[in-house]
């Protein structure tokens, strides 16, 4: 069973991968599968025996640029991914915080996602094909390579945000996106909870084609974000500029706008405290600024889609964590060592007994934890 | 040859008058008749019953009472499916959601709509008109149900840009093959865990029936702005389509016709388009005025240097109509052409679209039929048309057999045997042409875990029946297997 120390490996091949996940559960031992390891607060504590990183797994195998695709093993970082697409003006729309090194397998596990969620959907909608280790050494891929594609169960959308639990995945076929060729932010400000809300609001509704659309509120202010992309992003990021003015914030436009957005994004990750994610509704958000005040918590939120990350880097996370659980869906990622994870589980009782049915057929050995 | 069928499921019959009330439940056999086909009419199979439930509950006691008999059963929305998804079993029961067409909640502030299975395509968007709509738009959205659009995980020509129906699921409720109710997902999107709902969504009926769909809604485009574009060939019109996307474009839509279909779709509207063109290009884009206006003076641009015969720019909501039912109609109007017609859907990379269409014209010639080529140019989703005449001796084989060399050609290219239309009964013979023995055993875990006695649309998706063990172990393969001549339950 689960020993004190962890026995590394860093397989070189999909195929290695493959044989030693199933020697391992042969032998009866518990694997954790890792990426980069930078998100493995997330995960619920575990001592397995053998972790199995994707390291190795290092390779673009494809990069179709005038099909807009690419396949990528487990183990790529992002941003080099990113690097290399960017050579042929194209883009994974994938922009979860990366402070170095996650790579998209990690990525996909964990469905962790962007400001650019609000246009281009998150890894579910991104990832057209996936092979996976099952812990028995069972190698099997679903999906295809084509952006559009019914055949057979879309297991890949299974896998996403599975942390590893059912098998360790290979590699991903992915859909690419063209680079914006400019971009531009319109922001609003406010120290109104409520007028916030109305603001965020206003721009969901407006027949306007947002990259992303962010809110964000610290310490008594708050912002919404509004980032155009394309060969006429200024008229658009215009058009919300009045929109949020006429919602009674205090505007402006932002042309040089990365910055604004790495800081939405810092605002996902607490190096030492407590994130909660929230699955919510665009409705939620005056309340949940409110609670983020309250816990003296800072938030930031994809506003047209209900999501919310409370941040707080100090102090006891556990009232501000119940709070958010009594009303919302809410999951601990980065927890402050004491705290428990709980990522898994479905809200639904019948669900949660499904996904134990689902677990029983991919891992009966209970190998992967 | 149904009484027999109808005596066998006498006492499951009794149950399902109790659950759901006598009138609704059909047992005589020429009311059968009228669902013994979906959209596929080349198959037919009559029903042992068809119930008509009329809320959850009744599809719970329906499918309990299925449960408890070990019957099969089939879920059925308004059987425009055209890969046979919904064809019936045979001694098993059919299940319409038909009644069961009520939206139940209209939450515009959320941009969510939570509707019953039996809803159609067309009614969501016309729910939240006029500032909002339901993104993807099968052909035959005005007839076609949400629940059979979840089961399929149906398309339609926007989804390039706008995704498919399960970018736009955020929840179901399910009841399970074994009668129990479930909800994956809700109002709210990224539920913790694995995604359950993503995996339902598409699984074409075989994990079981939604009961309750909650559906993301998004604001409608500020512009829109149409063309079409004739070309002396489908090969130009691609370059077109590659140039377009090369420049960064998404569009909303791009469509290509070729010449026979044009053909058929111009005697069939009159839409002016010219019966001569090699090919036809429509190309949709839609969004920002400011953003459409600059791409659309593009693609004029584009279209122009690629030496195109002629360019109609939609000047009206009118003419953008009249441009969409050429390209739509262009199924219906093949029976101008041919007295039957074999469709597929497979799709391929983009850029290898020439070189298939090429491949499929030389299929045509070899088996002396027309084949007729419509498609969603920009996702690489192509319709081949087999046209052929059903009542000359063999004629209908042959154009399935050439039908399935062109699906082996897409796959051969990267593609996928089906983009939009599912595997159903009609295309899981090609299942083992894009995944392998252990990729089916793994599709298997998961009906498994849904559906262990399989009793939820059998004999669809999978290539050849499989059952299910208690839990599979270690996979070892039996030497038959490597023979070829069983496949692993």
């Amino acid at each position: 069973m689960a020993t004190a120390e962890a026995r590394r490996s860093a397989p070189a091949s999909a195929a290695e991968l493959a044989a030693e996940l199933a020697t391992a559960a042969e032998a009866g031992a518990s694997v954790r599968v890792t990426g980069a390891g930078t998100k493995l607060r997330w995960a619920p504590d575990a001592r397995p025996a053998l972790e199995l990183s994707t390291a190795g797994l290092d390779r673009i195998v494809e990069h179709n640029a005038g099909d807009l695709t690419a396949v990528l093993e487990a183990g790529v970082p992002l941003g080099r991914a990113q690097e290399r697409f960017r050579e042929a003006g194209q883009m994974l729309a994938l922009d979860p915080p990366d402070a170095g090194g996650a790579t998209i397998g990690g990525i996909v596990a964990t469905n962790d996602s962007g400001p650019l969620r609000a246009r281009y959907g998150s890894a579910r909608d991104l990832v057209v094909g996936m092979r996976v280790a099952l812990a028995d050494g069972t190698v099997a891929k679903s999906g295809g390579k084509v952006i559009k594609n019914v055949a057979g169960y879309d297991l890949a959308k299974l896998f996403t945000g599975s942390y590893g639990s059912l098998g360790a995945i290979l590699d991903v076929s992915v859909r690419l996106h063209p680079l914006p060729p400019q971009t531009a932010t319109a922001v609003g400000h406010t120290h109104d909870t409520g007028v916030l809300a109305r603001g965020a609001a206003a721009l969901s509704h407006a027949r306007l084609e947002q990259l992303g659309l962010d809110v964000r509120w610290a310490a008594g202010a708050g912002m919404v974000l509004a980032r155009f992309g394309g060969v006429a992003a200024h008229p658009q990021a215009e058009t919300a500029e009045r929109l949020l003015r006429e919602a009674g914030l205090e505007a402006e436009l932002v042309a040089d706008d990365e910055s604004l957005w790495n800081a939405q994004r810092d605002g996902q990750r607490s190096p030492e405290g407590l994130v909660v994610r929230v699955s919510g509704l665009q409705t939620d958000l005056a309340e949940l600024a409110a609670t983020a005040e309250r816990h003296r918590a800072t938030l930031v939120g994809r506003a047209g889609l209900g999501l919310s990350w409370l941040r707080l880097d100090d102090g006891d996370g556990e009232p501000l964590l119940n709070e958010l659980r009594q009303r919302h869906l809410a999951v601990v990622l980065d927890r402050p060592a004491g705290m428990s994870a709980n990522p898994r589980e479905p809200l639904d009782p019948g669900a949660a007994v499904l996904l134990r049915r689902v677990k029983e057929r991919f891992d009966p050995t209970g190998t992967l934890v | 040859m149904n009484a027999g069928a109808s005596a066998d499921l006498g006492p499951l019959v009794a149950d399902l008058r109790e659950a759901v009330g006598a009138e609704h439940v059909v047992t005589h056999d020429h009311q059968l008749r009228t669902y013994e086909s979906d959209g596929l009419l080349q198959y037919a199979v009559t029903p042992g019953a068809v119930v008509l439930p009329g809320s959850a509950e009744e599809v719970q006691a329906v499918v309990r009472a299925c449960h408890r008999a070990g019957v099969p059963w089939v879920a059925r929305g308004a059987g425009s499916g055209l890969s046979g998804g919904a064809t019936p079993v045979a001694d098993g029961l059919l299940i319409s959601l038909s009644r069961m067409r009520r939206i139940l909640e209209v939450d515009l502030p959320n941009q969510r709509v939570v509707v019953e299975p039996g809803v159609t395509n067309i009614a969501v968007s016309q729910a939240v008109a006029p500032d909002h709509f339901y993104p993807p738009d099968p052909s035959s959205q005005i007839v076609c149900t949400i629940g059979g659009n979840v089961a399929e995980n149906s398309g339609g020509a926007h989804c390039f840009k706008y995704g498919f129906t399960t970018t736009y699921v955020t929840g179901l409720e399910v009841v399970l093959p074994d009668g129990e109710l479930v909800q994956l997902g809700g109002k709210e999107v990224d539920q913790p865990g694995p995604d359950l709902l993503g995996a339902f969504v598409g699984s074409e009926g075989t994990l079981g029936v939604a009961t309750k769909i909650w559906l993301r809604v998004v604001p409608k485009p500020e512009a829109v702005r149409t063309l079409v574009a004739f070309f002396g060939s489908p090969t130009q019109a691609a370059d077109v389509v590659s140039e377009i996307v090369a420049a960064g474009m998404v569009p909303g839509a791009i469509e290509m016709m070729d010449n026979l279909s044009i053909a058929a779709a111009e005697g069939y509207t009159g839409a002016g388009f010219p019966t001569d063109a090699g090919a036809a290009l429509v190309v949709e884009l839609d969004g920002s005025d400011a953003e459409c206006e600059m791409r659309f003076e593009e693609v004029v641009a584009i279209c122009e240097q690629a030496d195109a015969d002629s360019i109609r720019v939609a000047q009206d909501e009118a003419e953008r109509e009249l441009i969409w039912r050429a390209r739509k109609a262009a199924f219906a109007a093949m029976g101008r052409i041919a007295p039957n017609y074999y469709v597929q859907d497979s799709v391929i990379p983009r850029t290898r679209l020439a070189e298939v269409l090429g491949r499929i014209a030389e299929l045509g010639r070899e088996y002396d039929l027309r084949v007729a080529n419509v498609f969603h140019a920009g996702d690489g989703n192509l319709h081949p048309l087999v046209c052929y005449d059903g009542s000359v001796p063999g004629e209908a084989e042959r154009a399935e057999e050439c039908a399935g060399l062109i699906v082996a050609a897409c796959v051969d290219a990267g593609g996928s045997i089906t983009g939009e239309h599912g595997v159903g009964i009609d295309k899981k013979r090609y299942m083992p042409q894009m995944f392998t023995d252990a990729d089916l055993g793994t599709f298997q875990r998961l009906r498994c875990a849904f559906d262990p006695d399989q009793l939820a649309n059998p004999g669809k998706v999978m290539p050849t029946p499989r059952l299910c063990g208690e839990v599979p172990g270690p996979y070892r393969q039996h030497p038959l297997e490597q023979m070829g001549l069983a496949e692993r339950f």
